[in-house]
């Protein structure tokens, strides 16, 4: 029996069986490295070791390497800094704030979401850490250590500080969830394997797992405790990279919009890196009935949404700026708009105000090219956004004899590639040996989300949902 | 042989019909010792009659031994230990203490919780499982009825399992080395290609 629903699609496609979830699935794992995986982790190699060299010698050298300016003292190392984390935002989004949801569509999201968000977090956590120059003596400045350096104690009334608590309180329990997550599917993965190798190594990782009733029950109870306690962390997270700007007292960065505005401009960029990753391991990894039209369709409208609510921030910033009657705020964002970083700041709007709004409409919202074609521009958008927001605000400082343009070097260029490749090689690391897709959850949710149970009320273009599984 | 473990093992192919199932059986007065799912079914726990999970009574301590360490950290190195002026502002600023106590209330929580679920839950890199029926992390639910705690005989609860429909019903014995293996053990018997019980041969 086969019914039609009136509120949604199917959320796996293909008349799947639980046996067909598990084959799929760990198909990639445990067949040999493909061509194109190869191919694709050789390049990711060869722009983070091309990147490292620029790094490493900028390292030796200094911070000097890199085109910063008497006035414009942050500039790509902070703009890519704030970037990765926004992109990390999404996983969490999409595992916690999701699952407290009951969304059922994230489960076939959820595992390389969470992983793109770990790989971001630490893309952008080092950024901060080589900005300080000297980064060895990090530890000394930002952790609680004692030391004979003067000041006892790191400041801890310092947003910056609060940053470095953020961050990696951020990091570890995303880590733990995303671990905890992968535990039951190593077990499956466990007692699939057919060499020694990869029977002790997941035996290892799979933490002796055997699915026992008892276990599940804690399980499910650890993994809703952590999505509630992720999802006031996320928040916080980029709340607290926000105060980096929002405490200070420079003309265009103290504003009290900033937390909910960077907490949204977050998910809006972290979705589109998602749509960009899932919409090529799909296709690689064949997995289009897993990762349907409906979940792309979905992430597609929580980009509109975030979209939508960094367009009337951006206006906001604006208004309150005239309203305040402060004459060096009206003059920090008029510049903005019109100095000589106007066309950061009209790439910026075009990008991420203007780009998501086609998404309103059906045909480009359910279409794979232009998904994946507004995915990449709302990221340029975003870096955009993080690049307008620190340089243009830097660059017109107290003193005018001191305004400096500020121009890139070959050193800021590839130390930015440099994180591309680390961010690309741990991803690429982690689809060849952990499973993409969250078995367990899938399985879960198989039975009554299925296509041979329901088939949906046509949101999709009947001309893209393949012949057997139209209404 | 004394010691040795004795079960009946039964296949489900269906959550709803193991749900039904688990009720039946234990209606009719049969101990199950453990039921395995490839995915958490819900409701199984209520069924099998199992207390709440107390993971989130953990996770609330450990959030609130964060949030105590937290403020006193703060508190006594800004404001006993090493006082700085800064702008004239209060040495204990409570304001500003607000993220790291937040971030740390949270990080002591999730970790707290997550290795009491490992510790309770025996789970661990040397942790070895005992697998009654291979399919178990695949996509059949199998129940495991201990012979010994049941004062019915095999077949009896043969029957009950097939009524309840219950795709396949086995016995499964196994040695104690077999039923609780160590590490060490089950290294050696993946190495040497003996597998343990019941995995899936090796190429």
């Amino acid at each position: 029996m086969q019914i039609v629903s009136q509120v949604r699609e199917p959320l796996i496609t293909g008349g799947k069986t639980y046996k067909d979830v598990t084959d799929d699935i760990c198909k990639p794992v445990e067949a040999a490295p493909s061509k194109i995986w190869l191919a694709a982790l050789t390049l990711s190699l060869v722009l983070l070791f091309a990147g490292g060299y620029f790094l490493g010698d900028m390292l030796w050298n200094g911070i000097g390497r890199w085109g910063l300016n008497k006035t414009v003292q942050w500039a790509w190392d902070i703009t890519n800094f704030v970037w990765w984390v926004g992109i990390g935002h999404a996983g969490t989004l999409i595992s916690a704030i999701l699952l407290l949801f009951r969304q059922k569509w994230r489960t076939s999201i959820n595992r390389s979401a969470e992983a793109m968000t770990i790989f971001a977090v630490i893309c952008a956590a080092i950024w901060p850490i080589v900005h300080m120059g000297r980064p060895w003596l990090g530890a000394y400045w930002v952790l609680p250590l004692p030391n004979a350096f003067g000041s006892l104690w790191p400041n801890f009334n310092s947003p910056l500080l609060w940053d470095v608590f953020a961050i990696t309180t951020y990091f570890t329990v995303s880590l733990l969830f995303w671990f905890i997550g992968l535990v039951p599917d190593f077990a499956t993965l466990r007692d699939r394997a057919t060499s020694k190798v990869s029977r002790i190594a997941y035996g290892i990782v799979s933490l002796g797992f055997d699915g026992s009733a008892k276990t599940w029950m804690h399980y499910e109870s650890v993994s809703l405790i952590l999505a509630g306690l992720s999802t006031p962390l996320v928040l916080s997270v980029h709340t607290i990279v926000s105060f980096d700007f929002a405490t200070s007292v420079i003309p265009g960065w103290h504003t009290t919009i900033f937390p909910p505005y960077f907490v949204a401009g977050a998910i809006f960029s972290g979705f589109a890196m998602v749509l960009t990753l899932m919409l090529i391991t799909r296709v690689v990894y064949k997995l289009e009935d897993y990762i349907t039209l409906e979940h792309i369709e979905m992430m597609n409208i929580i980009i509109l949404v975030t979209g939508s609510v960094v367009g009337i921030a951006y206006i906001t910033e604006f208004f309150i700026a005239w309203y305040s009657g402060v004459e060096y705020e009206q003059y920090a964002f008029v510049n903005r708009m019109s100095g000589q970083y106007w066309w950061a700041y009209w790439s910026m709007m075009t990008c991420n105000v203007i780009s998501p709004q086609l998404f309103y409409i059906k045909k480009i919202r359910t279409s794979f090219v232009m998904t994946f074609f507004l995915s990449i521009v709302v990221n340029i958008g975003m870096w955009f956004e993080r690049f307008v927001i620190i340089v243009t605000s830097l660059h017109r400082d107290y003193l005018p004899s001191s305004w400096l343009y500020f121009t890139p070097t070959l050193w800021d260029i590839m130390c930015y590639v440099f994180t591309f490749g680390l961010f690309f090689t741990l991803f690429f690391l982690f689809a060849k040996v952990c499973p993409v897709i969250n078995m367990a959850e899938v399985k879960a949710i198989l039975k009554d989300s299925n296509s041979t149970v329901y088939k949906g009320r046509r949101t999709i273009p009947n001309e893209l949902v393949p012949e057997k599984d139209r209404v | 042989m004394e010691g040795n473990k004795h079960f009946l093992v039964g296949i489900f192919n269906d959550q709803d019909i193991l749900l039904k199932a688990v009720k039946k059986i234990r209606s009719e007065g049969v101990k199950i010792h453990e039921v395995y799912t490839p995915y958490p079914v819900h409701h199984l726990e209520d069924a099998l009659g199992y207390s709440r999970s107390r993971m989130p009574v953990a996770a609330f301590f450990f959030g609130l031994t964060g949030t105590i360490l937290a403020i006193l950290m703060q508190t006594l190195m800004m404001g006993v230990d090493w006082p700085m002026n800064i702008g004239g502002k209060p040495f204990v600023a409570i304001p500003d203490f607000v993220p790291i106590t937040f971030e740390l209330t949270v990080l002591l929580a999730a970790y707290g919780m997550g290795f009491t679920f490992f510790i309770t839950r025996g789970l661990g890199p040397t942790a070895v499982p005992t697998i009654f029926d291979i399919r178990m992390t695949d996509d059949k639910h199998v129940m495991a009825i201990d012979l010994a705690e049941n004062k019915k005989s095999e077949d009896e609860i043969k029957q009950i399992l097939s009524d309840a429909k219950a795709e396949e019903a086995y016995r499964k014995d196994f040695t104690e080395e077999e039923f609780s293996p160590t590490f060490g053990k089950y290294l050696i018997d993946v190495l040497t290609n003996g597998v343990t019980v019941s995995s899936r041969k090796l190429n």
